[in-house]
């Protein structure tokens, strides 16, 4: 009986036990419900290290649920595994680290930010539960076991976009809208597990992999779920639910989301490359991600331009930074039946996508947080009626000025690193993809200097007197935050060789993830 | 042809929740038709998990020599099913508050978040 063995569930029971102990601790204390929930996220953090460590020293981990061991993955006399089971590699956790560090911040951040006393111990609680969900999404091993998380985490934000509903009517608007496009979402994928399910008899990811033919029912069953999976990611043309959930969600909760986006992300390189791999045709694949991408860069930047709410702004920015990660990973899809493209400019490609991804959710989660702390002292998300705010508030202006260069891809921070190994590889494998990405970069800058500009230079306003700097913990979540793109920016070789380099090859390499659940067949 | 039945109403359902989705404006029915395709994708469950003289799987009761059906699409559909329960009441609660906050649940009139 080794604990180290029980890691993967113990990072999901414990977020989900607490979840449904906030109501009873509420019921004692409100302040409390808060504290509570950011100590069990860094409990959940501290173990997801933990199994990070161990996952990259010795390889992917396995949890099978109701089984006599946890590693006991096929049954005696039976070829296939019938149980639940998580299975976590590199990749996976490598969204799971995301997932952690951006939910214990956005815990910690809400502690001042969220100041409405009713609805405090149901805030946490979801908070708690969207968490679960995400991590789920990324552990689990089994197709079915990935929907029923994916509901929760629809289900959870939705409730937390619609946080403020109770006083305002734009919440609820953009939680309905959120709400039907990922039940659309959520059916649509059951819809094709259940083509898997008619087709093989199995619903684990590895043992499906292991014989997939990629017959009609399978190239349907790729439409669906790369389709869908997208819109919940947010890629344009499916793009309209994000600008409002994003814009209208608290602002932690606005960091969260884009993690959760992110999770549906992983899900469709999960499909691609574990699920299909080399069956599919992947050049036409390939090009149909990269289009997705190259669509989500352009009219997202595009729309950001000319948009006057700060945090609908970043939302936008928001879809076309997710382009650079479908673009990194869509080239590598494009080349991987070829092994000498793969290895010239392949592997760098998806390095450079997988690796934007947590840039993204580092940077972007920092630009939300400063967004929300202007709403915070200012009351206002408008802005043509902010200005001269760095008078008042100097750490966010610090903070904002590091996300901002970080997302338009200034060295030394870490946007510059993971767009830099995009450039160079994306240019090999077609010289148009790579100037478009340059260009769009430029105009993210071109959009962050209005935002700089128009919120906190110029004189003092005599409406923003009052305003001084946020409170303590607000600061802390997002001095961290600016650390770790610091540190990432000056130091991406560490990070890119022993996080991002394991992770792309876990994807890539189709037979190590099957055959740690059939063993080696 | 007799057997293919079940799918074609389970493409009916579907084509009939995705039409409401997309052609109707009242928010109670776009609920509706995130119903129908649920209820759709549930009857393809439960088919694929039909077959023809076999029995429930119980293993201590069932007659020797007898084939079972497998569980699982049974168990699918029965989590499908409580999952939507919770999705229909939320997307409900949300129209009611809509309705508070726009006297209206017209998509043409909810409609304050645009640009």
């Amino acid at each position: 009986m080794n604990l180290l063995n029980h890691t993967p569930i113990l990072i999901l029971a414990l977020p989900l036990l607490a979840a449904f102990l906030i109501p009873i601790i509420g019921k004692i204390n409100k302040k409390a419900t808060g504290i509570f929930a950011t100590l069990v996220l860094g409990l959940s953090l501290i173990l997801t290290i933990i199994l990070a460590v161990k996952i990259l020293s010795v390889g992917p981990q396995i949890y099978v649920f109701g089984a006599k061991s946890p590693l006991l993955t096929l049954p005696s006399s039976l070829k296939f595994p019938i149980r639940i089971m998580f299975q976590v590699d590199a990749m996976g956790i490598f969204m799971g680290l995301i997932t952690a560090l951006v939910s214990f911040l956005g815990a910690i951040y809400s502690l001042a930010f969220i100041d409405k006393k009713d609805g405090l111990d149901s805030y946490y609680s979801l908070l708690l539960l969207l968490t679960v969900s995400m991590f789920g999404m990324e552990f689990t091993g089994d197709l079915f076991n990935f929907f029923v998380f994916l509901e929760i985490a629809s289900m959870a934000s939705v409730s937390l976009i619609c946080y403020r509903g109770t006083d305002l009517g734009e919440p609820v608007e953009a939680g309905f809208k959120y709400m039907v496009v990922s039940s659309i979402a959520a059916l649509m994928v059951l819809f094709a597990i259940g083509i898997f399910y008619g087709e093989y008899d199995v619903l684990n990811i590895a043992a499906i992999a292991s014989v997939i033919k990629y017959s009609q029912l399978d190239k349907i069953a790729l439409g669906i779920l790369v389709s869908v999976l997208a819109m919940k990611a947010g890629a344009v043309p499916m793009h309209m639910w994000t600008p409002d959930a994003y814009s209208e969600a608290p602002a932690p909760i606005t960091m969260i989301l884009v993690a959760a986006s992110q999770a549906s992300l992983y899900a469709i390189f999960r499909v691609v490359f574990s699920l299909y791999n080399i069956t599919l045709n992947t050049l036409a694949v390939g090009w149909i991600i990269i289009i997705f991408g190259l669509l989500s860069m352009f009219i997202g930047v595009t729309m950001a331009i000319i948009q006057k709410d700060i945090k609908r702004l970043m939302a936008y920015h928001a879809i076309s930074q997710t382009g650079y990660m479908l673009l990194g990973v869509g080239v590598g899809l494009a080349v991987l039946a070829n092994p000498t493209a793969l290895q010239r400019y392949g592997i760098t490609a998806m390095e450079g996508g997988i690796f934007h991804i947590m840039n993204h959710a580092m940077y972007k989660g920092l630009l939300f947080l400063t967004a929300g702390a202007l709403f915070f002292r200012t009351g206002t998300r408008d802005l043509n009626k902010m200005g001269g705010l760095a008078h008042y508030m100097k750490y966010t202006t610090i903070f904002f000025i590091i996300g901002a260069a970080a997302i338009a891809g200034l060295p030394p921070f870490n946007g510059f690193a993971s767009k830099l190994l995009i450039y160079e590889s994306v240019y090999k494998f077609n010289p148009l993809l790579s100037i478009i990405a340059m260009v769009v970069s430029i105009l993210t800058l071109a959009s962050f200097v209005k935002v700089f500009h128009s919120a906190f230079l110029g004189p003092k306003l005599p409406q923003f007197i009052e305003v001084k700097e946020v409170p303590r913990s607000m600061v802390f979540a997002m001095a961290v935050l600016s650390f770790i793109i610091i540190f990432f920016g000056l130091f991406p070789d560490l990070i890119v060789k022993n996080l991002v380099h394991p992770a792309v090859m876990s994807l890539i390499e189709q037979f190590k993830y099957t055959s740690t659940v059939l063993g080696g067949m | 042809m007799i057997g293919n039945f079940p799918y074609i109403t389970v493409i009916i359902y579907i084509g009939c929740g995705i039409y409401i989705l997309m052609f109707q404006k009242n928010l109670i029915k776009l609920a509706i038709g995130i119903n129908l395709i649920e209820n759709g994708i549930n009857l393809f469950l439960i088919t694929l998990g039909f077959k023809k003289g076999a029995v429930a799987p119980i293993y201590t009761q069932a007659p020797s020599g007898q084939s079972m059906v497998l569980p699982t699409p049974q168990a699918l559909t029965l989590t499908s099913i409580v999952i939507g329960v919770a999705t229909t009441a939320l997307i409900l609660s949300m129209a009611m508050m809509i309705y508070k906050h726009y006297g209206s649940i017209e998509v043409n009139e909810v409609r304050r978040l645009r640009g």
